[in-house]
Protein backbone atom coordinates (compact mmCIF):
# COMPACT_ATOMS: atom_id res chain seq x y z
CA UNK A 1 0.00 0.00 0.00
CA UNK A 2 0.78 3.65 -0.46
CA UNK A 3 -0.21 6.87 0.15
CA UNK A 4 0.19 9.95 -2.43
CA UNK A 5 1.33 12.95 -0.90
CA UNK A 6 1.66 15.74 -3.54
CA UNK A 7 2.75 12.98 -6.17
CA UNK A 8 5.25 11.03 -4.25
CA UNK A 9 4.66 7.63 -2.75
CA UNK A 10 4.73 7.41 0.86
CA UNK A 11 5.20 3.58 1.70
CA UNK A 12 1.91 2.31 4.40
CA UNK A 13 1.66 -0.84 6.08
CA UNK A 14 -1.30 -3.10 5.22
CA UNK A 15 -3.88 -1.56 8.11
CA UNK A 16 -2.61 1.77 6.34
CA UNK A 17 -0.36 2.63 8.91
CA UNK A 18 2.87 4.67 7.78
CA UNK A 19 5.88 1.88 7.24
CA UNK A 20 8.49 4.55 8.28
CA UNK A 21 8.11 7.51 10.87
CA UNK A 22 10.49 9.40 8.77
CA UNK A 23 8.79 9.98 5.60
CA UNK A 24 5.80 12.05 7.72
CA UNK A 25 5.31 15.42 6.87
CA UNK A 26 2.06 17.75 7.76
CA UNK A 27 1.36 17.18 4.32
CA UNK A 28 0.56 13.73 5.22
CA UNK A 29 -1.28 14.18 7.77
CA UNK A 30 -3.89 16.65 5.43
CA UNK A 31 -3.60 13.84 2.84
CA UNK A 32 -4.88 11.02 5.39
CA UNK A 33 -7.51 13.76 6.50
CA UNK A 34 -8.67 14.02 3.31
CA UNK A 35 -9.55 10.54 2.55
CA UNK A 36 -11.32 10.40 5.67
CA UNK A 37 -13.07 13.94 4.42
CA UNK A 38 -11.74 16.11 7.40
CA UNK A 39 -10.55 19.32 7.32
CA UNK A 40 -7.46 19.17 10.18
CA UNK A 41 -8.19 22.32 12.79
CA UNK A 42 -5.56 23.63 15.35
CA UNK A 43 -7.48 21.45 17.60
CA UNK A 44 -6.24 18.30 15.46
CA UNK A 45 -2.76 19.91 15.37
CA UNK A 46 -2.83 19.83 19.27
CA UNK A 47 -3.49 16.30 19.48
CA UNK A 48 -0.98 15.25 16.25
CA UNK A 49 2.05 17.04 17.51
CA UNK A 50 1.32 15.70 21.06
CA UNK A 51 0.92 12.31 20.13
CA UNK A 52 4.53 13.01 17.79
CA UNK A 53 6.19 14.24 21.14
CA UNK A 54 4.64 11.21 23.09
CA UNK A 55 6.07 8.86 20.69
CA UNK A 56 9.10 10.61 20.18
CA UNK A 57 9.95 10.41 23.97
CA UNK A 58 8.32 7.19 25.22
CA UNK A 59 9.08 5.36 21.44
CA UNK A 60 5.36 3.96 21.82
CA UNK A 61 1.82 4.82 20.73
CA UNK A 62 -0.03 5.67 23.98
CA UNK A 63 -3.23 3.27 24.60
CA UNK A 64 -6.21 5.75 24.47
CA UNK A 65 -6.63 5.87 28.12
CA UNK A 66 -3.38 7.00 28.78
CA UNK A 67 -3.58 9.75 25.72
CA UNK A 68 -6.99 10.79 26.83
CA UNK A 69 -5.12 11.77 30.83
CA UNK A 70 -2.32 13.18 29.19
CA UNK A 71 -3.93 15.20 27.01
CA UNK A 72 -5.83 16.29 29.74
CA UNK A 73 -3.16 17.39 32.13
CA UNK A 74 -0.85 19.26 28.99
CA UNK A 75 -4.05 20.85 26.87
CA UNK A 76 -6.80 21.21 29.77
CA UNK A 77 -9.04 19.41 31.85
CA UNK A 78 -12.19 19.99 29.31
CA UNK A 79 -9.93 17.92 26.77
CA UNK A 80 -8.91 15.53 28.95
CA UNK A 81 -12.20 13.41 28.32
CA UNK A 82 -13.14 10.75 25.19
CA UNK A 83 -15.75 12.63 23.82
CA UNK A 84 -13.81 15.28 22.92
CA UNK A 85 -11.05 13.19 21.07
CA UNK A 86 -14.06 11.66 19.70
CA UNK A 87 -15.35 14.54 18.36
CA UNK A 88 -11.80 15.32 16.78
CA UNK A 89 -11.33 11.92 15.67
CA UNK A 90 -14.47 10.03 15.09
CA UNK A 91 -12.77 6.99 13.93
CA UNK A 92 -10.97 6.81 17.64
CA UNK A 93 -8.84 9.12 18.49
CA UNK A 94 -6.04 6.14 19.38
CA UNK A 95 -6.09 5.02 15.46
CA UNK A 96 -6.86 7.41 13.60
CA UNK A 97 -4.33 10.55 15.63
CA UNK A 98 -2.11 8.00 15.87
CA UNK A 99 -2.29 7.50 11.95
CA UNK A 100 -2.87 10.90 11.03
CA UNK A 101 1.00 11.56 13.56
CA UNK A 102 2.71 9.03 11.76
CA UNK A 103 2.79 6.48 14.07
CA UNK A 104 2.22 2.94 14.19
CA UNK A 105 -1.06 1.67 15.24
CA UNK A 106 -1.13 1.91 19.28
CA UNK A 107 -0.28 -0.97 21.33
CA UNK A 108 -2.87 -3.60 22.46
CA UNK A 109 -5.41 -2.03 19.65
CA UNK A 110 -7.30 -4.20 17.77
CA UNK B 1 -14.50 -8.42 35.91
CA UNK B 2 -12.70 -9.65 38.87
CA UNK B 3 -9.47 -8.24 39.22
CA UNK B 4 -6.41 -10.78 39.90
CA UNK B 5 -2.95 -9.94 40.55
CA UNK B 6 -0.63 -10.74 37.35
CA UNK B 7 2.72 -10.58 37.63
CA UNK B 8 5.34 -10.67 34.78
CA UNK B 9 8.66 -12.05 35.09
CA UNK B 10 11.41 -10.65 33.36
CA UNK B 11 14.79 -12.98 33.14
CA UNK B 12 16.79 -12.07 29.57
CA UNK B 13 18.69 -9.08 28.29
CA UNK B 14 16.85 -6.78 26.60
CA UNK B 15 18.19 -7.93 23.05
CA UNK B 16 19.40 -10.82 21.34
CA UNK B 17 16.07 -12.28 21.98
CA UNK B 18 12.55 -11.33 21.40
CA UNK B 19 11.75 -11.98 24.79
CA UNK B 20 11.83 -8.53 26.66
CA UNK B 21 9.99 -7.06 23.78
CA UNK B 22 7.37 -9.72 24.01
CA UNK B 23 7.15 -9.07 27.31
CA UNK B 24 6.81 -5.35 27.41
CA UNK B 25 3.76 -5.29 24.80
CA UNK B 26 2.06 -7.70 26.69
CA UNK B 27 2.60 -5.78 29.85
CA UNK B 28 1.09 -2.64 28.05
CA UNK B 29 -1.39 -4.24 26.99
CA UNK B 30 -2.70 -6.05 30.21
CA UNK B 31 -2.64 -2.50 31.41
CA UNK B 32 -5.92 -2.05 29.31
CA UNK B 33 -8.09 -4.66 31.72
CA UNK B 34 -7.30 -3.03 34.70
CA UNK B 35 -5.82 -5.56 36.47
CA UNK B 36 -3.01 -5.50 39.42
CA UNK B 37 0.03 -5.83 37.05
CA UNK B 38 3.47 -5.92 38.64
CA UNK B 39 6.74 -6.53 36.76
CA UNK B 40 9.87 -8.89 38.45
CA UNK B 41 13.08 -7.89 36.72
CA UNK B 42 15.71 -10.58 37.68
CA UNK B 43 18.77 -12.63 36.21
CA UNK B 44 20.02 -11.05 32.82
CA UNK B 45 16.43 -9.02 33.04
CA UNK B 46 17.41 -6.06 35.36
CA UNK B 47 19.76 -5.20 32.24
CA UNK B 48 16.47 -4.10 30.64
CA UNK B 49 15.59 -1.33 32.72
CA UNK B 50 19.22 -0.30 32.41
CA UNK B 51 20.25 3.17 31.71
CA UNK B 52 21.71 4.38 28.58
CA UNK B 53 20.73 1.68 26.37
CA UNK B 54 22.77 1.90 23.29
CA UNK B 55 21.69 -0.52 20.10
CA UNK B 56 23.37 1.27 17.21
CA UNK B 57 25.16 -1.37 17.35
CA UNK B 58 23.41 -4.26 16.32
CA UNK B 59 21.00 -2.10 14.74
CA UNK B 60 17.77 -2.87 16.68
CA UNK B 61 15.64 -0.78 17.92
CA UNK B 62 16.35 1.11 21.10
CA UNK B 63 12.95 0.50 22.86
CA UNK B 64 14.04 0.99 26.79
CA UNK B 65 12.26 4.85 27.12
CA UNK B 66 9.07 2.49 26.74
CA UNK B 67 9.69 0.95 30.27
CA UNK B 68 9.55 5.08 31.20
CA UNK B 69 5.45 4.96 30.60
CA UNK B 70 4.80 2.40 32.54
CA UNK B 71 4.04 4.68 35.16
CA UNK B 72 0.94 6.55 33.11
CA UNK B 73 -0.34 2.88 32.73
CA UNK B 74 -0.25 2.42 36.13
CA UNK B 75 1.89 -0.10 35.95
CA UNK B 76 4.22 0.96 38.99
CA UNK B 77 5.45 -1.93 40.92
CA UNK B 78 8.59 -3.10 39.63
CA UNK B 79 10.53 -5.38 41.90
CA UNK B 80 14.46 -5.73 40.62
CA UNK B 81 15.96 -8.54 42.71
CA UNK B 82 18.92 -7.50 44.41
CA UNK B 83 21.38 -10.51 43.91
CA UNK B 84 21.30 -10.20 40.08
CA UNK B 85 22.18 -6.61 40.22
CA UNK B 86 24.82 -7.35 42.88
CA UNK B 87 26.20 -10.72 40.63
CA UNK B 88 26.40 -8.47 37.57
CA UNK B 89 28.36 -5.33 39.59
CA UNK B 90 25.44 -3.13 38.78
CA UNK B 91 23.75 -1.30 41.40
CA UNK B 92 20.23 0.69 41.62
CA UNK B 93 21.80 4.02 40.39
CA UNK B 94 22.66 1.63 36.66
CA UNK B 95 18.87 1.88 36.12
CA UNK B 96 16.40 4.15 34.72
CA UNK B 97 14.58 6.05 36.97
CA UNK B 98 11.30 5.00 36.73
CA UNK B 99 8.22 7.19 38.40
CA UNK B 100 4.81 7.22 38.88
CA UNK B 101 2.73 10.20 39.00
CA UNK B 102 0.38 9.59 42.29
CA UNK B 103 -2.87 11.28 41.66
CA UNK B 104 -4.15 11.23 45.33
CA UNK B 105 -0.93 12.82 46.51
CA UNK B 106 -1.10 16.05 44.39
CA UNK B 107 0.47 14.33 41.59
CA UNK B 108 3.61 13.54 42.98
CA UNK B 109 6.16 11.60 41.07
CA UNK B 110 7.42 8.38 43.00
CA UNK B 111 9.57 5.47 42.39
CA UNK B 112 8.39 2.50 40.82
CA UNK B 113 10.95 0.83 41.68
CA UNK B 114 11.43 -1.80 44.55
CA UNK B 115 14.70 -3.14 45.18
CA UNK B 116 14.14 -6.80 46.50
CA UNK B 117 16.16 -9.99 47.51
CA UNK B 118 15.71 -13.13 46.58
CA UNK B 119 13.50 -14.44 49.35
CA UNK B 120 11.58 -11.22 49.25
CA UNK B 121 11.08 -11.88 45.55
CA UNK B 122 9.81 -15.63 46.32
CA UNK B 123 7.04 -14.04 49.09
CA UNK B 124 5.75 -11.82 46.58
CA UNK B 125 5.37 -14.39 43.70
CA UNK B 126 3.93 -16.22 46.35
CA UNK B 127 1.04 -13.85 46.27
CA UNK B 128 0.48 -13.74 42.67
CA UNK B 129 -2.60 -14.88 41.42
CA UNK B 130 -0.96 -15.36 38.00
CA UNK B 131 2.56 -15.41 36.74
CA UNK B 132 3.82 -15.17 32.88
CA UNK B 133 7.55 -15.45 32.79
CA UNK B 134 9.62 -14.17 29.42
Amino acid sequence: MALEVNGVAVELDEEGYLMELEDWTPEVAKTFAAEDDIELSEEHWDIINFLREYYEEYQIAPAVRVLTKAVGKRLGKEKGNSKYLYSLFPFGPGKQACKYAGLPKPTGCV
Amino acid sequence: MAIKKFMFVNRKAPYGSVYALESLEVVLISAAFDQDVSLAFLDDGVYQITKNQDTTGIGQKNFSAAYKALGDYEINKLYVEKESLEERGLTIADLMPLMWEDEDDDYQEKSSIYLVNRAEMADIMATQEVVISF
